[in-house]
């Protein structure tokens, strides 16, 4: 009180406290401390941890680059890829359809609604968990990859090509229509041209989402590059896991690059 | 109902309401005759453009008939629709051209209502829509160099010029322009009213022009509707259009200089 004896007229604070977001840090803030405490994430474990990797790591190097194993990799590695380019494929040209369904703007609300809970149940599960069944339902190999990756891309490109949809330029849309165009060819015309590039930019993604996936599946037993993988950690092959794991890495900088120029095509 | 009254389209007792008991259109009764430019003007908010989209039904109306070709309009559903929309030109104050297609492609998008769908998702154009959009291409006053620009590199005035040329795309037997010249400025929007003008004069097609500038419409058009609170509050010729309708369009007169 005394403060405004010096002759300034009270004012408002500028910047009020926004205290639900505050609270919501502050939340945040503790319950990470708390979970960290229930997983005994602590330093000692850390410092004591070094050593085995030291060794672990020690045993990976050099990469092993025997003929045999290049062979094994190399027959993995192109399986890997297949899978991720049917996957993508398919993938993408189911999306297209489902994303139209799914968009508020283009469907009826109950076909739209159906759609999203489709849409959503695909992308519920881990692609892992997925492939598992479908390993169960049509047997070991590449195929079960694949099915559970079309699965995993319409959960996710189907959502975000619906996205796109509904944030289509409507007078676009409005004019193609006005000119006695059926829906086919209004989408023809007036949509597709508008999300085309993004399209493209999104099935990239998805691409190199499926090829890291890819390498995941085979795991369980999904076909693919995965399998060599899990059988080089189970004895102890270090350095051939490290041969495996250098191919990925270069693998998924050249899907990278591949998008790049992907998207400077279609601009 | 009066085909012989020489009208090209009769609109008689259109109500709209978009909220129940609130009517943006309150017995519209109108009866546009084949040729000419006819404006339609009004303070913002009176219900042209509403007017005019309840023509190709890109609104519904709530009641009343627009009879055009023999049909009325405000019946229509599906194939039927979609066919009366084919004869039926728009021209839109945003342009609404689709902006990654090429200015030929969106020109050949007034064709699409005729089209089976292989011919736009393969870009197989019969040689006969392609002639005769180069030939709307020229005629709008664009050189046929533009054909292959994108729509997004033009600038306003080419614009509407495209939007004019794929409303003459569909051979249209009725044009109907919302706001066509507010986005542009005042030397081009006198030159697209001047094409608007030769458009329905040579080809003989009615040009419904919704418009804010009074002297645009004076200058241009044979008729001229006044709309206020959604109801038609002047109809006739230009000379026949006095300071006092204008007091009762738009209200007060503080406005006129």
């Amino acid at each position: 009180m005394s403060h405004t004896a010096v002759g300034l007229r009270a004012r408002p604070a500028a910047f009020l406290v926004h205290w639900p977001s505050r609270l919501a840090w502050i939340g945040l803030g503790l319950y990470v401390l708390y979970a960290a405490g229930q997983v005994n994430v602590s330093w000692d474990r850390i410092v004591s941890g070094m050593p085995q990797a030291a060794k672990l790591f020690g045993r990976m190097f050099p990469p092993n680059l025997a003929a045999d194993k290049l062979d094994l990799i190399t027959t993995g590695m192109l399986e890997t890829i297949q899978i991720a380019v049917i996957a993508t494929v398919v993938g993408v040209l189911l999306s297209l359809p489902l994303s139209v369904m799914a968009a508020r703007n283009l469907s009826p609300g109950w076909l739209a609604a159906g759609a999203r809970v489709f849409i959503a149940v695909c992308r519920s599960f881990h692609p892992v968990i997925v492939s598992i069944l479908f390993v169960k339902a049509v047997g070991f190999g590449a195929l079960a990859g694949v099915l559970a990756l079309i699965v995993s891309s319409l959960g996710f490109i189907g959502k975000l090509f619906a996205e796109v949809l509904e944030e289509l330029n409507e007078k676009q849309v409005e004019a193609i229509r006005s000119t006695g165009a059926g829906f086919l060819n209004v989408l023809i015309m007036a949509v597709l041209p508008q999300v085309f590039a993004r399209f493209i930019g999104l099935s990239a993604y998805q691409f190199d989402s499926n090829l890291r996936n890819s390498t995941m599946v085979g795991i369980v037993g999904g076909g693919g590059i995965g399998a060599a993988l899990f059988t080089a950690y189970q004895r102890f092959d270090y350095d051939v896991v490290l041969t495996i794991l250098i191919v990925i890495i270069v693998l998924i900088m050249l899907a990278e690059l591949l998008a790049n120029n992907l998207k400077k095509i279609f601009r | 109902m009066n085909a012989a009254g020489g009208g090209v389209l009769s609109i008689t007792g259109l109500f709209k309401e978009y909220r129940s008991g609130e009517p943006v259109l309150k017995n519209i009764n109108l009866e546009i005759e084949a040729s000419g430019v006819t404006a339609i003007i009004g303070p913002s908010g009176t219900g042209k453009s509403t007017l005019i989209r309840c023509i190709n039904r890109l609104v519904d109306p709530t009641a009343g008939h627009i009879i055009f070709r023999g049909e009325d309009l405000s019946q229509l559903k599906g194939k039927a629709l979609r066919e009366a929309r084919c004869h039926i030109g728009m021209v839109f104050q945003e342009y609404n051209l689709v902006e990654r297609l090429t200015v030929i492609e969106n020109v050949l998008c007034g064709k699409l209502g005729r089209l089976p769908i292989w011919r736009p998702l393969l870009r197989k154009f019969s040689d006969q829509d392609i002639t005769r959009a180069f030939d709307l291409i020229d005629s709008v006053g664009l050189s046929q160099e533009f054909a292959s620009r994108r729509a997004d590199a033009l600038s306003g005035g080419q614009r509407q010029r495209v939007g004019i040329a794929r409303a003459l795309m569909q051979e249209p037997s009725l044009i109907l322009a919302d706001e066509p010249t507010s986005s542009l400025d005042p030397k081009t929007s006198v030159e697209i009213m001047e094409l608007l003008d030769q458009v329905s004069r040579e080809r003989e097609v009615p040009v419904i022009v919704n418009i804010h500038n009074v002297d645009l419409a004076r200058r241009f058009a044979s008729r001229i509707i006044g709309m206020s609170a959604g109801q038609v509050v002047f109809d006739g010729p230009p000379d026949a259009l006095q300071d006092t309708h204008l007091n009762e369009i738009y209200g007060g007169e503080d406005w006129q200089a």
